[in-house]
């Protein structure tokens, strides 16, 4: 069994973002760079998946230079080799780009399952895996909790609002996978001395034979909208006083309840 | 040339869903300014009549595809479908709901269109002639505007943000034969499983009451319960609390859990990690509960209350019941 995980570099959460003063972009000065924690968890399903039927995890990542770490990362994690797309025309990369690209790099790599975030934190377009999947014309099951394989089938748990679904598709197919899936495991110092020696190709757009062109693009970037400073609610200041200033100014001055 | 603004209406349960209303409102608003028409893609087993109830909504013309072969949604079947309607038509706008369904569908299409798509966006404008997209990105630490370089330019509306507008128009039905063969599809709904009837999906709630660490145990969520029961709301909680196991990982908020934006969120015990404020902060209202006067979580609040929650909860409870009798 052969399966694909695409790995996406990404500001932590922690991350304060800055937007540029023209809007152009955000200012990445400071920022720390870490693996998209919905990727974290399709790493670790496809470690899961290779520990129970064998065969080999291929990492895909587009990204700059710095985005190296993070392949490394999940080669540490016990993936065994990793596909680096890097090329500066990729930058501003929107999903059907990224996504054309990454179909491109896969198409040269057996596999049975693909697995990707449910969304990048920085864009959170959650769109690339179900573009990837219409490109390399597979299907896909989105957004799941539970993955099981069974030789020409996957089924996954999908929860929709009020309900899961379970589903069943052929394979190979793209799974994209969100938090509840397992628990990414880290990497372990033999497994980091490792990952050091493992095959890693680097790739730009012409060697893919893809064009740079984005079908949306972020035209301007802009600060969210500042809240107004709220209100301490001191009242008698007994919680029963507290509760009933509240209960007041929500019917009355925001007229929610 | 592309021309028209269309939208792809959700249902389920033979009904259509709220989202559907806010989509045609917002389609018919955009298409008033560029002078085009309102149309709508309506996917389903029986839904030939919910064409006329869109068009209450301003929507001219309904292309229906009527078939027992998309019925559960599918992504395939159902993506197949609305791109067959999209690519016979050459419309220049698609909105469709950023809906759990809603968003798998339009990412698929993205791929079976070579097309552009906004994720989740709270605002769609015309600007100087063109289709302007805004969105939140980096868990709302900043906002995008997107614009488009392919038809249809494609966006995705936050559910409850847009407002729903009235506009009578003929809903007239076009039936389309989406060409989707059942047994060809690669996917199928092997089961469903409902959750406890009544529970309403923070996603799509109105108002959320949500807990944290600060509820001290799965126990502590009773009160929450109660107050959610008075108010029509739905109960959320924080990663904290998830990760210990005392609430089911649907009904985490945050940047690894929904992004939501109610009217109302309450805030009980959760001192506002910026992961968490990732989630909730386009909430147009937050009240807060918590004891550490300097819990983050008070930078965002309109309204603050720095008690101990367990006393502060029920007797908030009472009062709304007093109030809302
Ligand atoms: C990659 C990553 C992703 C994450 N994603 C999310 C996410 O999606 N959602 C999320 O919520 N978090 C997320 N987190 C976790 C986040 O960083 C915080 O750890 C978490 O939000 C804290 O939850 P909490 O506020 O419930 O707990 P705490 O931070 O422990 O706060 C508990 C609060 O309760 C108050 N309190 C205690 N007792 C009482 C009482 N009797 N009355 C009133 N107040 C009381 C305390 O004063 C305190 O402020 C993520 C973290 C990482 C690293
Ligand atoms: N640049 C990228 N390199 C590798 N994988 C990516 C990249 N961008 C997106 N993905 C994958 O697609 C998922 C969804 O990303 P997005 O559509 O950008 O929200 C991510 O979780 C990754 O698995």
């Amino acid at each position: 069994m052969n399966i694909v995980a695409c790995v996406k570099q990404v500001p932590d959460t922690e991350a304060q973002i800055k937007v540029k003063p023209d809007g152009s972009g955000i200012d990445e000065g400071g920022i720390k760079w870490v693996m998209n924690p919905y990727d974290e968890f399709g790493v670790e399903e496809a470690l899961k998946m290779k520990e129970k039927f064998g065969g080999d995890v291929t990492i895909v990542c587009l990204g700059p230079a710095r985005a190296m770490e993070t392949i490394r990362t999940a080669l540490a994690m016990g993936a065994d080799k990793g596909i680096h797309i890097n090329d500066p025309a990729l930058e501003n990369a929107d999903a059907y780009t990224t996504a054309s690209a990454l179909a491109a790099a896969i198409k040269g790599v057996p596999y049975d399952v693909i697995l990707c975030g449910q969304r990048a934190i920085d864009d959170d377009s959650g769109q690339v895996g179900s573009v990837l999947a219409e490109l390399l014309g597979i299907p896909q099951v989105t957004v799941v909790t539970k993955v099981d394989v069974d030789g020409q089938k996957v089924k996954v748990v999908r929860p929709i609002e009020g309900a899961q679904l379970v589903i069943e598709s052929s394979l190979p197919a793209v799974v994209t996978v969100t938090k509840g899936l397992n628990e990414p495991r880290y990497a372990s110092l033999p497994g980091i001395m490792k990952a050091k020696k493992k095959p890693v190709d680097v790739k730009d757009a012409a060697a893919l034979g893809i064009s740079a062109d984005a079908k949306a693009k972020v035209g301007k970037f802009i600060p969210p909208p500042a809240r107004p400073p709220g209100k301490i609610i001191c009242a008698d200041d007994t919680p029963e006083g507290k509760a009933a200033e509240v209960a007041k100014l929500l019917r009355e001055e925001a007229k929610v309840i | 040339m592309a021309k028209g603004v269309w939208i792809v209406a959700e249902h389920r349960d033979g009904a259509l869903r709220k989202v559907s209303f806010e989509l045609a409102s917002t389609a018919r608003k955009l298409a008033d300014q560029t002078g085009d028409e309102v149309a709508a893609v309506v996917v389903g087993s029986g839904v030939e009549a919910m064409a006329a109830e869109l068009g209450k909504y301003g929507v001219d013309k309904v292309f229906v595809a009527d078939n027992a072969a998309f019925e559960p949604y599918t992504t395939d079947a159902h993506a197949a479908a609305v791109a067959k309607a999209v690519k016979d038509n050459d419309p220049a706008i698609l909105l469709v709901g950023a809906s759990v369904q809603g968003k798998d569908l339009a990412a698929a299409l993205v791929g079976k269109l070579a097309a552009g798509l906004a994720t989740d966006c709270t605002d769609v404008k015309i600007a100087d002639g063109k289709f302007v997209a805004v969105r939140p990105m980096y868990a709302g630490k900043c906002f995008g505007e997107v614009v488009f370089n392919a038809a249809p330019a494609m966006a995705s509306l936050r559910p409850n943000v847009f407002p729903i507008v009235e506009t009578a128009k003929a809903g007239a039905v076009v039936k389309f034969d989406a060409g989707v063969d059942a047994g060809a599809l690669k996917t199928k709904v092997v089961e469903v499983q409902k959750e406890a009837s009544g529970k309403i999906d923070v996603a799509e709630a109105n108002i959320i009451v949500s807990g944290g660490r600060g509820m001290k145990g799965p126990e502590g969520y009773g009160i929450l319960e109660e107050l959610a029961g008075v108010l029509g709301a739905a109960v959320g909680a924080s990663r904290a609390a998830v990760d210990a196991g005392w609430r089911p990982q649907s009904d985490q908020v945050g940047q690894t859990g929904k992004v939501v934006s109610p009217n109302l969120y309450i805030a009980c015990g959760i001192s506002g990690a910026i992961q968490h404020l990732a989630g909730m902060s386009s909430s147009k209202y937050i009240v807060a509960i918590n004891k550490d006067n300097e819990a983050p979580i008070f930078a965002k609040a309109d309204y603050g209350v720095v008690d101990d929650l367990f006393k502060v909860v029920p007797a908030l409870t009472a009062e709304c019941k007093k109030l809302m009798a």
